[in-house]
């Protein structure tokens, strides 16, 4: 006798996945408008990515390849259970390669690796409403949006340059999506904000907490927020990577020891992987084993 | 004061069920000019002001005013886009209590510049030097451009909240009690200041307050509401100097007198 669940394709029922899937057709349609779905209770808590995993298990078919990153790696404690989660209720093949990945459901980064036609990039997000800290009403951050209200979204940007001298918001930056919505883009690092902007793949956002479903459509404008005299930019990082030597790409800083020492290294793990594959090596990669024995 | 008046309203009624908030009340604003509605408290000048500012949808009449553009417009036939820009750009509404008008939790600069910002000012030192020069206008010193107003004195709550109101050049403020829970000194200074502002810009102002005394600083007419209806209204002078209705006679003898 088997007591083991007998779960649907992808976990949710097919009249949910039609109820979701209906809600990001409505999000892809208006490009960065928040489009209400009844989200349901998953298997984890709020805040782990529910909002991302029902629109993954929505949207995932059984040839799709699903690729899981947690602020950049394939490796974290996320990224793991969320891919062994859809290994086992839909049966699907699960990979570590951005290039080979059809969905790619992640939390807080975009791959360095600039995505292609026919890739979805599913982002989790705990807080859709870019404008919440400033204004605490929903009725009227949903008036404001209606009617395209957005001078509050630069009185944050004003107090940034203010209290800081330049604008010192550094993740979810707000954009402007298409000329019209403003829109978070989960607190991704604003290093890949430009990335979002024309990009050939789907890029859809799921906050399960809040209920919220967006979308930026492929090849869709997608604008930072900035002033005349303070403009828009990235972080730079002074350091390559210190297992790869990558630069231009995003660094994690990691503490090493009790005395100041500290290296950077790539956010993107399956990045770094296949630059040291191809033979890069930053200064502190080390050797490979056989050249060792 | 000769043209066109700016503001026009006829027959406004706002009944709350069976009760009258305020009825049927007409009179006619011209720019530059401040208007004062006295009255006790219930007599229904704040519902007047609230349905004016179309803060309050009012159950019947009209209010007519003259937009930039020369057209009349019944403001309660414009849309909720057109309304919210206009109390924006050409409007300005003073609350008695400062943090219903203020974002407590953003500088001061923030907050005078946060007009220039919705109507798409892009450009941060331009925003800045305004609210500098703003905060100087209503004598706020400018090293505290970068402090919240929740560290600010009533008074200077208050100022703020003027300078963030008429930062736009509007041509028509609402003010409701703007001298409220304000100790006497520094209500002396902000009528003051008001008073220098109003004729400064050319201000047209509807002021609602209990406080003849402030009518008389500040507005040319006053109108005298009791149980929602205006009993009384004219110049300013006159009204208080020579009052005809029994009720307004009770009000200016009340005033008491040091």
């Amino acid at each position: 006798m088997s007591f083991a669940p007998i779960y649907n394709f992808a976990y949710l029922d097919e009249q949910t996945k039609r109820m979701i899937r209906r809600a990001i057709l409505k999000a892809i349609a208006i490009p960065g408008y928040q489009v209400p779905f009844a989200s349901r209770e998953m298997p984890m808590p709020f805040g782990w990515g529910t909002g991302g995993v029902q629109v993954t298990a929505a949207i995932i078919g059984p040839e799709d390849v699903l690729k899981v990153i947690d602020q950049g790696a394939d490796d974290t404690t996320n990224a793991v259970s969320i891919r062994a989660f859809f290994a086992k209720v839909a049966k699907v093949a699960t990979t570590t390669h951005t290039a080979e990945a059809k969905i790619i459901q992640t939390r807080h980064r975009i791959p360095e690796k600039t995505l292609g036609e026919g890739q979805v990039l599913v982002y989790q997000v705990p807080i859709p409403e870019p404008l919440r800290f400033l204004e605490p009403r929903e009725t009227e951050t949903r008036k404001m949006h209606a009617l395209q209200e957005y001078g509050l979204m630069h009185v944050k940007l004003y107090e940034d340059i203010a209290k800081h001298g330049r604008i010192a918001t550094t993740y979810a930056y707000p954009v402007k999506v298409e000329g019209r919505y403003v829109m978070d883009p989960s607190p991704t690092p604003k290093f890949d904000n430009p990335k979002m902007h024309m990009s050939e793949a789907l890029q859809l956002f799921g906050a399960g907490r809040e209920k919220r479903i967006y979308a930026v459509p492929p090849h869709t404008a997608v604008v930072s927020l900035d002033f005349e005299d303070h403009p828009f930019e990235i972080q730079h990082f002074i350091e390559p990577c210190a297992l790869c030597a990558a630069t231009g790409v995003y660094l994690d800083e990691v503490i090493l020891d009790d005395h100041g020492g500290h290296m950077f290294v790539c956010s993107d793990t399956d990045n770094c992987e296949e630059r040291r594959d191809a033979g890069h090596r930053g200064k502190l990669a080390g050797h490979s084993l056989e050249a060792a024995e | 004061m000769t043209g066109e008046p700016l503001l026009r309203v006829s027959n406004l009624s706002k009944l709350f069920g069976s009760r009258i908030g305020c009825t049927e009340v007409s009179f006619a604003l011209w720019p530059g000019e401040v208007l004062a509605v006295v009255g006790e408290s219930g007599s229904g000048k704040t519902t007047l002001l609230n349905c004016v500012s179309t803060r309050l949808e009012p159950t019947s009449g009209v209010a007519e005013y003259r937009m930039r553009d020369e057209n009349w417009r019944n403001l309660y036939d414009l849309s909720e886009a057109e309304r919210r820009f206009l109390m924006r750009t050409d409007w300005g509404f003073v609350h008695q209590n400062p943090a219903d008008g203020l974002r407590m939790t953003v500088s001061a600069g923030a907050n005078v510049g946060e007009r220039l910002m919705a109507v798409g000012d892009r450009h941060y030192g331009r925003i800045r030097s305004t609210a500098l020069d703003w905060l100087n206008r209503v004598e706020i010193a400018g090293d505290r451009i970068d402090d919240e107003p929740r560290g600010f004195s009533g008074g200077m709550r208050q100022r703020l909240q003027i300078a963030r109101n008429l930062v736009t050049s509007p041509r028509l403020v609402f003010m409701d009690e703007p001298t409220g829970g304000l100790d006497v000194s520094v209500q002396a200074r902000l009528l003051d200041l008001l008073r220098s502002l109003v004729s400064e810009l050319g201000l047209a102002a509807v002021i609602v307050t209990h406080d003849l005394a402030v009518a008389r600083l500040l507005s040319h007419r006053m109108m005298v509401m009791k149980d929602g209806r205006v009993i009384e209204a004219g110049l300013t002078d006159r009204v208080l100097d020579d009052p005809r209705e029994p009720y307004t006679q009770l009000l200016v003898s009340s005033i008491l007198q040091v």
